[in-house]
C-alpha cells in the first residue's frame, strides 16, 4: 500500500504542475476550457491527497510498522484514537495533512467562485496548486510519508508522551486549516493584482475565507495554549514560544485585514493596504509553516529537519518579492479618490485598530526572528524572553481592547461630538464603576491589569448599549417583542452584531490573561505524606502517595509504564477547597545500556498535571517525585541484574508498591491563578461570535432585501 | 497485492484525466467559432464578453455593499449613533450613490442585451 500513497504523490505533483501550465494558459489566451481544466486539476488533487492520506491513516490503525512514520510514532499499545491523529505527529504526516488540507479547502473556494472573477480565479488557481506542488515535491524529495523499512520493526516507538492529550491531537488540524484558510485569499489578492481587478466582486469572494482562516487559526492557537496549561507542567497557557508567536501573527495581520476590508467596501479606500494586509497574512502562514520544519529556532513544537529550510525560504522569498513587485507595479490601479469624512468616525478607528495590530505583529515579529538576524549580523546567538514582549505587547493590548469598545459606538463617515458624548456615556460610566469596585476591593498594586479590566468594562458597556438599542429600534419599527426583536436585528445584521459578539469575547479573554498572569500565587514545594504548608491564604496537605502502572490501571491511556503521583488536599481558611491528583509518567527508552528494568522507565519523565477548575480561580498543581530515591533505585538495580525483559514488569509492581509504603519527599509546582477559566470561555464567545458573522443568509432573504433596498433608494432620491 | 495496486493507481490515473479533460473534451465536441481554434488569432468579442461579465460582477458587487452601506446608515441612526441631519445627509449621498450603481448595472446589461448576450445575475 506504500506503493500506492507514493504513487498518488507522484499523481498529484503530475497534476499540480498540469493545473498551473493549464490555468495560465487559459487566462493569458482566452481559452475558458483550460481554465476550467486548472480549477478541475485542484478538485483532482483533492481527491489524490485524500487517497493519500487514508493509505498512510490504514497503515497507522493497522500497527504497519512496514511505514517508517508508523514506526516512529505509533505503536500497539497506543490506543486506537492517538494512533489516528499519529499521522500528523511527525514531520512527514504533517506535510500531508497541510498539503491535504490545503487542496480540500481550495477546491471549496474555487467551486464557490466558479462562475465569478474567471480570469482572477485562474490565477489564484496555479498559485494554489503552485503552493501545493511545492508541498507534495518536498514529500517526494525530502520527507516521504510512504517510505518504508523491511522486514519490519516488530514494535513502534510510540506516541511522543507530550502529544497524548485530546487538545493536542486537534490544534494540528485546526492550526492547519488556519494556515491552508490563510493562502487562500493570499492566492485571490495575488490573482486580483495579476488581473488588475482589485475591486468589490473581489472583496465579496475573499471574505468569508478570510473570516474562516481567522476563525481556524484562532481556535488552533487557543488549543495549543489549552495544552501547553494543562499537559505542560509549567503552569502557563503562553510562553511566547517561536512557533506560537508565528501563529499569532498571521492571525493578528489577518484581524486588521477583516476590519480594514470594511472601509474598502463601503469607501473604497485603502486598497493598497488591503491587498498588502492579504498577502502579509498567507506569507506570514507559511513562514509559520516553515519555522517548525527549518531547526532553525528551538521550539517545543520543532519537527526538526533541517534539510526543508532552504527550500521554504525560496518559496518565502519568491513570496515576499513577487507580493512586493505586484503592489509596487499596479499602485496606479490601487489609488483611492475617496478620503476619510471625518477623523471622528468608524472608519478612522478602524485605521488605528489596524496600526494597533500591525505594530503588534511587528513587534513580535522582530521579537521571534531576533535570534536568526542577531546571529547573521553579529555571530553570536541572542534570544528574547517573555518579558521583553510582554513589555511591547500588554500596552499595545490595552489599547486594542479600548478601541473594540470605541469602534462600535461610532458612526461610519462622521460622527458629531454632541452624538459621541452621549454613546460614550454608559461604557465611560461602566468603566468607572469597574475601577471604583476594584479599587475598594483593594485590587490594586497592578495598574495594567487594572487598566485592563477598566477597558473590558469599557467593551462590555458599549456592546450591551448597541444590543439594546438596536432591539429597542426594530422594537419600534418592526412591532415584535423584545425577544424576537433581538433575533431579529442579528439575523438581519449578522456581520454587525457577530462582530460585536467577537469584540465581547476578546475583552473577556483578555481579562482571563490579565487576572491569571497578575494575580497568580506560584509556590515550589516539598513535602512529605502528612506535611502541610501555605500558598497564600491556601494550606496544601499532602494526603497519600499514588501509584499506577501499565496496562490494566492506565486509564488515560498515557503509556506510561510507571505513573507515581500524591493526593493533595487544598483548603483555604479551615474550607476544603479541592483534592487534587498530580503524577509524573515514566516511559519506556529505546536504550537497552539501561537495563531490562531501567529501560522500562528511562525515558523523558511527563507531568500529569491535576486542575482544579472553577469559575473565580484554577487550582493547579504538578510532581517531580524522586525516582532517584535509594529505595526505588535499589529495586531498579536488582531487577536489571536478576529479571529478564519478559519478567522486567515484575520489578514495575515492587517499584510501585516501595513507594506506596515509603513514599520519599516530592517536589512540587502549585499555583493558583484567578480567572483563568475566563479565557476558554472568551475564546469560545469569540468563535460563537464569528459563526454568527459568517454565517450566510438565504437566498431568498438576500434577494427580498436587495429587492427593498432598490426600491427604498429610489423613493428616497425621487423625495430629495 | 502488487497487481491490487497497479490497478488502483491505473484507475485513479483514469478518473483525473477524465475529470481534468472533461472541459476539453467538451470545447472539442461542440462547434468552434473559428476564432477559438487552436492557433488561430484572437476575436476580440470573446475578451469584450469576459471583461461585460467582469464589469457586470462588479456592479453587481458593488450595489450589494452600497444597500449594506444604507441599511447601516439607519442602523447607526436609529441606534442613536447618527443625528438626523447627518443621517440625512448621509442618507442622501448613499442613495444616489446607490442610484449611479444602478444607472450603471442597468446600461450594462442593456449593452450585453444588444449583442445578444444572456442577463447576468449573481448566483
Amino acid at each position: 500500500m506504500a506503493g500506492l500513497g507514493f504513487a498518488c504523490l507522484l499523481l498529484a505533483l503530475g497534476v499540480c504542475l498540469y493545473g498551473i501550465g493549464a490555468s495560465l494558459y487559459g487566462v493569458r489566451s482566452g481559452r475558458v476550457e483550460f481554465s476550467e481544466s486548472g480549477r478541475r486539476a485542484v478538485y483532482a488533487l483533492a481527491g489524490i491527497l485524500t487517497v493519500a492520506f487514508a493509505v498512510l491513516e490504514v497503515a497507522f490503525l493497522r500497527n504497519d510498522f512496514t511505514f517508517n512514520t508508523v514506526a516512529d510514532t505509533s505503536s500497539r499499545t497506543t490506543p486506537a484514537f492517538y494512533r489516528a491523529a499519529a499521522v500528523w505527529s511527525s514531520q512527514e504526516g504533517s506535510l500531508l495533512l497541510w498539503a491535504w488540507l490545503l487542496s480540500l479547502w481550495s477546491s471549496l473556494a474555487l467551486f464557490l467562485t466558479r462562475r465569478r472573477m474567471r480570469d482572477v480565479a485562474a490565477y489564484a488557481t496555479a498559485i494554489l496548486l503552485g503552493l501545493g506542488g511545492f508541498f507534495v515535491a518536498l514529500m517526494v524529495f525530502y520527507a516521504n510519508p510512504f517510505a518504508t523499512t523491511r522486514p519490519a520493526p516488530a514494535e513502534g516507538v510510540g506516541l511522543d508522551p507530550l502529544l497524548r492529550f485530546p487538545t493536542m491531537m486537534i490544534h494540528p488540524p485546526m492550526l492547519y486549516s488556519g494556515y491552508t484558510l490563510c493562502t487562500i485569499p493570499l492566492a485571490f489578492g495575488m490573482g486580483a493584482l495579476l488581473a488588475r481587478r482589485v475591486d468589490a466582486d473581489w472583496i465579496k469572494a475573499i471574505r468569508r475565507f478570510s473570516f474562516a482562516a481567522w476563525l481556524f487559526l484562532g481556535a488552533g492557537i487557543l488549543l495549543g495554549a489549552r495544552w501547553s496549561y494543562s499537559e505542560l507542567g509549567w503552569g502557563g497557557y503562553w510562553g511566547w514560544d517561536a512557533v506560537e508567536n508565528a501563529s499569532l501573527m498571521p492571525w493578528l495581520t489577518g484581524t486588521a485585514f477583516l476590519h480594514s476590508l470594511m472601509i474598502q467596501e463601503k469607501r473604497g479606500m485603502l486598497k493598497v493596504w488591503n491587498v498588502s494586509l492579504v498577502l502579509a497574512t498567507g506569507t506570514l502562514a507559511v513562514m509559520g509553516t516553515f519555522l517548525v520544519r527549518s531547526g532553525i529556532l528551538n521550539s517545543i513544537h520543532a519537527f526538526g529537519g533541517a534539510t526543508l529550510g532552504v527550500p521554504f525560504v525560496v518559496l518565502i522569498g519568491t513570496l515576499i518579492a513577487g507580493s512586493i513587485y505586484l503592489v509596487v507595479s499596479r499602485r496606479e490601479m490601487l489609488r483611492s479618490s475617496h478620503r476619510l469624512d471625518s477623523l471622528l468616525s468608524r472608519e478612522s478607528i478602524f485605521i488605528a485598530n489596524n496600526l494597533v495590530l500591525v505594530g503588534l505583529c511587528f513587534v513580535i515579529f522582530w521579537g521571534t526572528y531576533f535570534p536568526l538576524i542577531s546571529e547573521a549580523l553579529t555571530g553570536q546567538e541572542a534570544s528574547v524572553g517573555p518579558p521583553w514582549f510582554d513589555r511591547y505587547t500588554v500596552p499595545l493590548a490595552l489599547v486594542l481592547v479600548l478601541l473594540s469598545g470605541v469602534g462600535p459606538v461610532i458612526a461610519w463617515r462622521r460622527a458629531t461630538l454632541a452624538n459621541a458624548r452621549r454613546n460614550f456615556l454608559v461604557p465611560v460610566l461602566c468603566a468607572l464603576a469597574t475601577f471604583a469596585v476594584l479599587v475598594l476591593a483593594g485590587v490594586h498594586g497592578k495598574p495594567l491589569a487594572l487598566a485592563m479590566f477598566c477597558c473590558a468594562a469599557f467593551v462590555f458597556g458599549s456592546i450591551a448599549q448597541e444590543f439594546v438599542r438596536g432591539t429597542r429600534a426594530r422594537m419600534a419599527i418592526a412591532g415584535e417583542p423584545a425577544p424576537a426583536a433581538l433575533f431579529g436585528l442579528i439575523r438581519r445584521n449578522r456581520r454587525r452584531y457577530g462582530g460585536y459578539v467577537v469584540h465581547v469575547g476578546i475583552a473577556v479573554l483578555f481579562v482571563g490573561v490579565a487576572a491569571s498572569s497578575s494575580f497568580q500565587h506560584a509556590s515550589e514545594l516539598s513535602l512529605s505524606p502528612d506535611q502541610s504548608t501555605r500558598v497564600g491564604a491556601y494550606t496544601v496537605r499532602y494526603v497519600r502517595p499514588t501509584a499506577t502502572i501499565t496496562p490494566r490501571y492506565d486509564e488515560a491511556h498515557t503509556g506510561s509504564t510507571l505513573a507515581l503521583g500524591a493526593q493533595l488536599e487544598v483548603t483555604k481558611g479551615g474550607r476544603y477547597v479541592a483534592t487534587l491528583n498530580p503524577s509524573e509518567g515514566f516511559y519506556a527508552s529505546q536504550d537497552a545500556s539501561q537495563g531490562t528494568v531501567g529501560s522500562l522507565i528511562g525515558g523523558q519523565p511527563v507531568s500529569h498535571v491535576a486542575i482544579n477548575a472553577g469559575i473565580t480561580r484554577d487550582v493547579w498543581s504538578a510532581i517531580a517525585p524522586d525516582i532517584e530515591a535509594p529505595l526505588l533505585q535499589r529495586i531498579v538495580k536488582v531487577g536489571n541484574s536478576t529479571l529478564s525483559s519478559e519478567e522486567a514488569l515484575v520489578a514495575i509492581g515492587y517499584l510501585a508498591r516501595a513507594y506506596l509504603r515509603s513514599p520519599p519527599p516530592a517536589q512540587f509546582h502549585f499555583i493558583v491563578s484567578p480567572l483563568v477559566m475566563w479565557i476558554w470561555i472568551g475564546g469560545l464567545i469569540v468563535f460563537g461570535g464569528g459563526l454568527i458573522a459568517i454565517w450566510p443568509a438565504p437566498s431568498t432573504v438576500r434577494r427580498r432585501a436587495a429587492a427593498r433596498a432598490r426600491a427604498r433608494a429610489v423613493r428616497g432620491l425621487a423625495r430629495v | 497485492m502488487a497487481v491490487v495496486i497497479v490497478l488502483l493507481i491505473v484507475v485513479l490515473l483514469a478518473l483525473v484525466v477524465a475529470v481534468v479533460g472533461a472541459p476539453l473534451r467538451a470545447r472539442a465536441r461542440s462547434e468552434l467559432p473559428a476564432g477559438q481554434r487552436p492557433g488561430a488569432v484572437e476575436q476580440p468579442g470573446a475578451d469584450a464578453d469576459g471583461e461585460e461579465q467582469a464589469l457586470l460582477a462588479e456592479l453587481h458587487a458593488a450595489r450589494e455593499a452600497k444597500y449594506q452601506e444604507i441599511r447601516d446608515a439607519e442602523l447607526d441612526y436609529r441606534t442613536g449613533k447618527l443625528s438626523r441631519e447627518d443621517f440625512d445627509a448621509i442618507d442622501a449621498a448613499l442613495r444616489a450613490e446607490a442610484i449611479e450603481i444602478l444607472d450603471r448595472l442597468e446600461a450594462a446589461q442593456e449593452g450585453r442585451r444588444e449583442v445578444g448576450g444572456e442577463e447576468i445575475t449573481p448566483t
